[in-house]
């Protein structure tokens, strides 16, 4: 019924005809606006994917809370607290379980061609859980051993090809701080902004590795509850009832912590979304050029339209209408090539960059913003069209 | 000045000058006219004299400053912008240049003026708009774009264009000036006879001495005056 009445209403399209019959120009246009948009995709993909990238192994903890030091500000500079706090933790009666984990980074030597590399080691129980994955209390099993490590097979390629030789089933072994170790296993975690790689180890094991580290001293204790507990409540009387040298914080929190330390102590955060910014003025400026030239050039047809009878308004909504279909036109472009240029970065950085929806979302929002903006400021020139010249 | 009829056009002593201060120019100078439906009048005089000055303020382009101007019984003198962008709808207008939008076909041109009707379906407005330019004998260039039209075309749009929006009042200014001599006849025969048929009255500016034949009455303008007629 809607749809009858407008198609019995509508009118010639006039914006489309203006845009559509001048190719170079509207190409110029959707060129420009695409480059925006893919900036604007880069920038504020590079920027999130960033601090997903910087919480890849928190996200995968076993845990309700977590313990930490209170001098730890980040996952790059994780000072360590008494294990025993741990132990006193378990006092609660909400906590049913904690693991106690040691996380440093270490020389990782690669097998290939003998580089070494700072590698982000965790150490931990192999009889407590650690992660959620699955199949990882088998491999888990494997660390019992001595010298034994898992692998994270997307940490980035400098490591060597430790996952395709593993898969190959080669005996893989190679050094770790100058002391010898075997894979026995390949986990997926992910490289974070901090850490280009990742394994994971037994205590015993990483305390080998790491002789300097003080004896009872860890830099992350995980904490699992009851089903059912308040958690924030567990926080609270946790933080009360412990000495000071550790802070207690829920998952999420924890993982809050870090991205808050990459958004607000580097300039990361900062310097994308300069970047982004530096798109969306760039296509607001070609945007503008073109719709403003678009309605200097047509200003002796807009002033015969309106000797004809056509009132401001609806001149006023062609130009907003070409605003809203180069806004369309240049967006779907831009949401293509940010698709790829994704997979693109995924594949060589293998940074978890996404399209979300959110970011497709609000990248539309902001060429659509892009658009009418400059469309708004083009509309002023329309008022130079005076009919009564014409003649 | 209470004018009780159902004239066209009513002019009673109109002035209107340009410029300011020392500058002020008096281009029209107590002008009076009336134009009664369906008549078609030709305005000469040299240029410079006001005729389209004159043009444009029937056409409700321009602001009256002094005198009284009604066009389709609507007085003008003191009129919002409103109110004339309204009443232009109801008289068509033919230009010099024929003020054809390039991207558009001759049919969507035409189609621009069917447009401002209300009531008609977008199918029976470019039925109209198709008519119109059968009627303008151009049925076999619907969806050319005026860059591949000759001049006479264009003009026969244009043509087709005032007439779909069914003014009751055309205003043209110098229709043949960009034409031969033959091509100009043939447009202002086309214009007076559609302009009749729909009972519509015309007033033409021209310069042009091979048409002052098809004028039911002819007025001279010189010096911002219409001169008594001949």
């Amino acid at each position: 019924m809607e749809l009858n009445n407008f198609l019995k209403k509508r009118k010639i399209p006039l914006a489309w005809l203006l845009l559509t019959r001048q190719p170079l120009r509207i190409l110029v246009a959707i060129a420009g606006i695409a480059f925006a948009g893919i900036l604007m995709f880069m920038q504020l993909g590079f920027r999130d994917g960033l601090f997903d990238a910087s919480v890849t192994v928190h996200k995968l903890f076993d845990a309700d809370l977590v313990l930490i030091s209170p001098r730890s500000k980040s996952s790059i500079s994780m000072s360590g607290f008494p294990r025993r706090r741990l132990i006193q933790a378990m006092a609660h009666k909400d906590v049913i379980g904690t693991t106690a984990v040691n996380w440093n980074f270490l020389l990782w030597r690669n097998p290939e061609n003998l580089s070494t590399r700072s590698i982000l080691a965790l150490g931990f129980e192999p009889s407590k859980p650690l992660l959620i994955e699955s199949n990882f209390e088998r491999k888990a099993d494997t660390l019992k051993n001595k010298g034994r490590v898992l692998f994270d097979d997307l940490s980035r390629d400098e490591f060597g090809p430790i996952s395709a030789w593993f898969k190959e089933g080669r005996l893989v072994e190679t050094e770790v701080a100058g002391k010898r170790v075997r894979v026995s296993g390949i986990v997926s975690l992910g490289p974070s902004f901090g850490a280009d790689g990742n394994l994971i180890t037994s205590s015993e094991t990483y305390l080998q590795l790491s002789p300097g580290n003080p004896k009872g001293s860890i830099e992350i204790g995980l904490v699992r509850l009851k089903k059912g507990s308040d958690i924030e409540n567990v926080v609270r009387s946790l933080n009360l009832s412990l000495p000071s040298d550790v802070k207690v914080m829920s998952l999420k929190s924890f993982i809050d912590f870090e991205k808050n330390y990459w958004k607000s102590s580097t300039s990361i955060g900062f310097i994308f979304t300069l970047g982004a910014a530096m798109g969306f003025v760039v296509g607001c400026v070609i945007v503008y050029q073109i719709l403003y030239s678009d309605v200097s050039d047509h200003l002796p047809e807009y002033a015969t339209l309106m000797a004809m009878g056509y009132n401001l308004k609806s001149l006023l909504g062609v130009v907003a209408r070409e605003g809203l279909i180069l806004s369309v036109m240049g967006y779907i472009p831009a949401y293509v090539s940010g698709q790829a240029l994704y997979a693109l970065v995924r594949s060589s950085t293998k940074l978890p960059v996404e399209m979300s929806f959110s970011r497709a979302l609000t990248i539309f929002c902001l060429i659509l913003f892009m658009c009418m903006g400059s469309a708004l400021a083009a509309m002023k020139k329309l008022a130079d069209a005076d009919p009564a010249e014409i003649f | 000045m209470n004018n009780i009829n159902n004239n066209t056009l009513d002019i009673v002593s109109l002035n209107h000058w340009y410029g300011h201060g020392e500058m002020r120019r008096h281009v029209l100078q107590s002008v009076s006219m009336e134009i009664s439906p369906g008549e078609v009048v030709l305005l000469t005089g040299p240029s410079g004299c006001g005729k389209t000055t004159l043009l444009t303020l029937i056409g409700a382009l321009r602001k009256v400053q002094d005198g009284d101007l009604k066009v389709l019984g609507k007085q003008l003198f003191g009129a919002s912008r409103k109110t004339r962008q309204k009443l232009r709808k109801n008289i068509g207008m033919i230009f010099q240049g024929h003020n054809l939008l390039r991207c558009l076909t001759a049919e969507q041109n035409v189609q621009m003026g069917a447009d401002l009707l209300n009531g008609f379906s977008y199918k029976a407005r470019r039925a109209q708009s198709r008519e119109w330019l059968r009627t303008v004998g151009l049925e076999d260039h619907l969806s050319k774009l005026p860059h591949d039209l000759s001049g006479g075309q264009k003009q026969r749009v244009a043509i087709a264009r005032a007439l779909a929006a069914r003014p009751k009042l055309l205003l043209a200014d110098e229709p043949t000036s960009a034409l031969d001599s033959s091509t100009g006849r043939e447009i202002v025969d086309l214009l007076k006879k559609l302009a009749s048929e729909q009972s519509c009255s015309v007033l033409m500016v021209t310069h042009d001495p091979r048409i002052l034949d098809v004028a039911d009455r002819l007025l001279r303008m010189e010096d911002g005056q219409i001169l008594p007629s001949v």
